[in-house]
């Protein structure tokens, strides 16, 4: 035990770190020291890891937004079914501390590699694919009550903005007025350390489900006409994505509309977007936005906007089990716009996406539909 | 019958063949059959259908002989196989035999071959008067009027395999035999002359008492030179021996193979003997009322010394109490008193309808030899070396009134899972791919049944037991899959055969339902077996899992905290023996019936594994050492041949932990 603290003054002191580095570090090891007492003490080393299920998490009707109950498992090193987990728990926390500590960030899959080798004296290596690294990662997220920047880690960019707003990132001025057919690529670390809002004339923010919609509106310049951001997230926004609207919809005071498909997975991307998501529910504070509005499309458009039987894409099982599941959300359950809207597709018994509206005309999404539902304050919320 | 020419004993006379079918001419014709000229012809009836078999019986008939012998006059055993290829002296074919045989290639792979059959025994010799009735006479012996357990019963093997021999080569038969160390040995060359039912000698020379031909000094050699086919595989000599060897511990069986292309000077094995006590002798009975018919007993009635019914039925029946004498009696209208020689027909009736109907106690059963547990688990062992073996005796059981005994073994793994036998092109046909099907070894009387599988009683209750539930893989309505291999043993004063070959036991109900039983019995010992097995592999896993991760989690907390990792390794290390030891302690406790204390249940000390993965469950173990506190549990080991090599290894860990801990409390 004495040697232990003579090692650990050496290992911290090669790099700079913030205060926040240090407080992450410091939950590191004292989760490492439980382990490592309980141990010695002969007894089952465990880690308590918060439950991220949808039973675990709460609706909190005041706040409007998705948050995490104090339900935990306990991970134990002797037990079949954990044994490797437990392992894994340990070997990242390792990597992600030494990653702290020499003041550098990584991907996920960066991560998933810095810890990956085989065993000694086996054929098996620690991890099997990036997938169970990113689980244990968002485990560690929770067990130390650390966000992932706090990690040092960070996610692939998915997500592009272009609108009316002069940002900083990094350091480097950028104006999103200026980013040509290819927009800028939100970043996975948006924090007010990273980027910072420098000039902003837009009056609000169109989120599209897609890259292609999004190419769309970008385009026909829809943003310049009216003025306003154009994000899109690659279907489920990234964590960037949704901190950077919630960072833009509280700091910039705009609000923020949605264009999602009409089926059980545009219906959840708003969901996610507004309340915050079950997995990650943890992160809901700091990323959920309750005013997000969802502007389209919507059930009825097959009839008010005369679309032809070619957009119809049918329901299969999972999708109707789905949309149920949805439905029956506390923070839908007694929106009766919202269970109406569920109700019709279901009547209707297909789907459409929001290309679908591309049928009428190319630009019958940037110039009609849009425009319209925004004028006509037609949205559900 | 298109081989009736040769079938023609060469010293029969010429018949004449009469221009005009008259009364008289066809009277010339008209003779007796003499029993052996109409097994001449109906060889098949015996079990000599083709070169192939009939090599197969002309060595088991001899063999039967030899070891019923044996037995009766309390001789432990010993017998010589010897099979020998002789070169053709007909001249049709190239000679094609020893040293030439495999130099010259081969016409057929299989091609009809001469062969010299050689039997010899350490039993009680043949009184030289006898040698002519006993080796040239059908239907002579000593077994056939008795109701007594034996592996002959007819009396027709052996001289039906001389007559094979004489009908395919021309060669008489040669026996020597000695019936004690201070008398001559007989030598005597015998034919058989088929329309007279009895052998001429052909030579006789008497050998000095003090010859070297029997270490025992007393004991028969048989030499038949027949026309034969040898091969290999199922239903080969081969394979009648091993299974002889399996249904008789206490024989020691020497067998020397003929040469075949793979091996130029034949094979020899030897199974020593492993249980030095001879079976026990079964007792003589007489016939039980329930399993006679009516003309059995009107030909009783006729035959019989007693003067009187009541002496009748207490002499010539086990089991009639003089209560149920006089009630027999009664039902025809008789007393105990009448005279026999005054039954009638009708009275006949009535006395065989009675005795069925009566109430009588079944047959005694000390008649039976079974093969017992014990020595069908060291007969199995011997024969098979298989990784489990268990084993069930049933008690004795009666149809039609004949007691019988079903016994049956199943063998598991080890030698079974590498040896596969390759299943011929007639009776049954196997896929032969991946898992083979299960094999039967049927015995009667401690005999083998080699053929006719199907048709066996035994294969019967095989297949129509659900092996599923024993933790075997099953196709519908077949033999089991797996490194199997399943035994049934009948014994009985009178094995119902279907056929004079002894191929196949008949289907009779009561026998099937025993042998259902027994085969139940073992069935829920395989699958405790396997059960435990697995569990014994998955702790294995257990502790391999464990140990493989402790080394990562004591090196991540240790780079976190800055700690000790080889601290905290040994404290895991230690924990993880302690977690191990419980589960040992929770296994022990239910899998008691496998470990040894059983007396039923053989396992192999040194049984391989990782063979007999394939065929079941393939689950792969770590070749990492296993955690297990050897000290505590020294049984453990015998179950897994593996586990038991890396014991020592398992040793040294502990050892290394125990030191570890012992200077970290030093300091």
């Amino acid at each position: 035990m004495a040697k232990k603290q003579v090692t650990k003054s050496a290992s911290a002191s090669t790099a700079t770190l913030t205060p926040r580095d240090h407080k992450t570090i410091a939950n590191l090891t004292g989760m490492a020291e439980r382990v490592t007492k309980v141990s010695l003490a002969g007894k089952d080393p465990i880690v308590d890891v918060p439950t991220r299920t949808l039973a675990n998490t709460s609706f909190n009707a005041k706040r409007r937004t998705l948050e995490m109950g104090d339900a935990t498992q306990a991970r134990e090193l002797f037990n079949l079914n954990q044994a490797k987990k437990f392992m894994q728990t340990m070997l990242l926390a390792a990597g992600t501390k030494s990653l702290i500590e020499a003041g550098k960030t990584l991907s996920l899959r960066g991560m998933y590699y810095k810890c990956l080798h085989t065993i000694a004296g086996t054929k098996e290596k620690t991890l099997g694919d990036q997938s169970e690294s990113d689980e244990v990662l968002e485990d560690l997220e929770v067990m130390l009550g650390s966000l992932r920047e706090e990690l040092h880690l960070f996610a692939k960019k998915a997500g592009t903005m272009v609108g009316n707003i002069t940002i900083t990132d990094s350091g480097d001025e950028i104006d999103c007025r200026r980013m040509g057919s290819g927009g800028y690529a939100i970043p996975s670390i948006v924090e007010p350390d990273v980027m910072k809002f420098k000039k902003c004339d837009a009056k609000f923010i169109l989120h599209v489900e897609k890259n292609t919609v999004w190419s769309r509106f970008n385009e026909d310049k829809f943003w310049q006409k009216h003025n306003c951001i154009l994000t899109e997230g690659g279907g489920q926004p990234p964590r960037g994505v949704r901190r950077l609207l919630y960072r833009m919809h509280h700091e910039l005071n705009l609000p923020v509309y949605c264009l999602l498909d009409c089926d059980p997975w545009g219906h959840y991307i708003y969901s996610v977007l507004k309340q915050g998501s079950i997995n990650l529910a943890f992160e809901s504070e700091r990323m959920a936005i309750p005013e997000a509005r969802f502007l389209g499309i919507r059930a009825i458009d097959y009839e008010r906007c005369e679309l032809t039987d070619d957009v119809q894409i049918a329901l299969n099982d999972r999708d109707i089990a789905r949309a149920k599941q949805i439905a029956e959300y506390p923070w839908f359950v007694n929106k009766k716009p919202w269970q109406m809207e569920i109700q019709r597709m279901l009547k209707n018994g297909f789907k459409m996406e929001v290309e679908s509206l591309i049928t009428k005309d190319i630009s019958y999404v940037t110039e009609t539909y849009v425009p319209e539902r925004l004028a006509a304050k037609d949205w559900l919320d | 019958m298109a081989d009736s020419a040769t079938l023609e004993p060469p010293e029969t006379t010429k018949k004449v063949k009469a221009p005009k079918v008259t009364a008289e001419t066809l009277a010339t014709k008209q003779r007796e059959i003499s029993v052996s000229e109409f097994f001449a012809k109906n060889r098949h009836l015996l079990g000599f259908d083709n070169p192939r078999k009939a090599l197969l019986t002309t060595v088991k008939e001899a063999v039967d002989n030899s070891l019923d012998a044996c037995e009766e006059a309390g001789i432990l055993p010993d017998l010589l196989i010897e099979i020998r290829s002789v070169p053709e002296t007909g001249g049709k074919k190239t000679a094609a035999s020893g040293a030439d045989a495999q130099s010259a290639p081969r016409k057929a792979p299989n091609a009809e071959e001469r062969y010299r059959v050689i039997i010899q025994d350490n039993g009680p010799g043949i009184v030289r008067k006898q040698i002519e009735n006993i080796f040239g006479k059908l239907l002579y012996g000593s077994k056939f009027h008795r109701l007594k357990m034996s592996r002959g019963q007819q009396g027709i093997g052996i001289s039906a395999a001389g007559m094979y021999g004489l009908i395919t080569t021309g060669k008489p038969v040669l026996i020597i035999t000695k019936t004690a160390k201070n008398k001559p040995a007989h030598e005597v060359l015998l034919k058989m002359d088929t329309s007279k039912n009895k052998a001429d000698v052909v030579s006789e020379t008497e050998h000095p008492e003090d010859d070297n031909l029997f270490p025992d000094g007393h004991g028969t050699r048989v030499e038949i030179e027949l026309l034969g086919k040898y091969f290999k595989g199922a239903r080969s000599v081969d394979e009648y021996v091993q299974l002889t060897a399996i249904a008789n511990p206490h024989a020691r069986v020497t067998y020397k193979s003929p040469p075949t292309s793979a091996f130029p000077d034949g094979e020899s094995v030897s199974y020593e003997r492993t249980v030095n006590e001879l079976p026990e002798q079964p007792e003589e009975i007489k016939p039980h009322p329930h399993g006679i018919e009516l003309g059995i007993l009107i030909g009783m009635l006729e035959r019989t010394e007693s003067t009187k019914l009541g002496g009748f039925f207490d002499e010539e029946f086990c089991r009639i109490s003089p209560a149920i004498s006089r009630q027999v009696c009664d039902a025809a209208d008789l007393t105990p008193n009448t005279w026999v020689k005054s039954v009638e027909h009708h009275q006949a009736e009535k006395l065989y309808k009675a005795l069925q109907e009566a109430k009588v106690q079944g047959p005694p059963t000390n008649c039976l030899s079974p093969i017992g547990v014990k020595t069908l688990l060291m007969g199995l062992e011997r024969g098979l070396k298989p990784e489990f073996i268990t084993a069930s005796s049933r008690p004795p059981a009666v149809y039609r009134g004949r007691p019988f005994i079903i016994e049956a073994g199943i063998a598991f793994g080890g030698n079974l899972a590498q040896t596969s036998s390759k299943p011929l092109e007639d009776e049954e046909g196997s896929s032969g791919s991946g898992s083979e099907p299960a094999r039967v070894y049927r015995f009667a009387n401690r005999v083998p049944l080699q053929y006719q599988q199907s048709a066996c009683s035994s294969f019967k209750a095989v297949s129509e037991t659900n092996w599923r539930n024993y933790g075997c893989e099953q196709p519908r309505g077949s033999l089991p899959v797996g490194p199997l291999v399943i035994m049934i043993h009948m014994a009985s004063v009178w094995v119902p055969f279907t056929s004079e070959s002894k191929e196949a036991i008949a289907d009779y109900d009561e026998i099937r339902e025993e042998m259902s039983l027994a085969l139940k019995e073992c069935g829920r010992k395989l699958k405790t077996y396997l059960n435990r097995r697995q569990a014994m592999r998955r702790a294995g896993e257990r502790r391999t899992i464990f140990l493989r991760y402790i080394g990562e989690v004591s090196k991540a907390a240790a780079d976190i905290t800055g700690g000790e990792a080889q601290a905290i390794y040994d404290a895991l290390m230690a924990t993880a023996q302690k977690k191990t030891a419980q589960m040992d302690q929770i296994l022990d406790e239910e899998g008691r019936v496998v470990d040894g204390k059983d007396e039923s249940v053989y396992i192999a000390a040194s049984a391989d594994e990782s063979d007999t993965d394939s065929a079941t469950q393939s689950s792969p173990r770590s070749p990492a050492t296993t955690l297990d506190d050897s000290e505590d549990l020294p049984e453990q080991g015998s179950l897994f041949g593996d586990e038991g090599a890396t014991k020592p290894k398992k040793k040294k860990v502990i050892k290394k932990i125990l030191k570890k801990v012992k200077k970290k409390r030093e300091s």
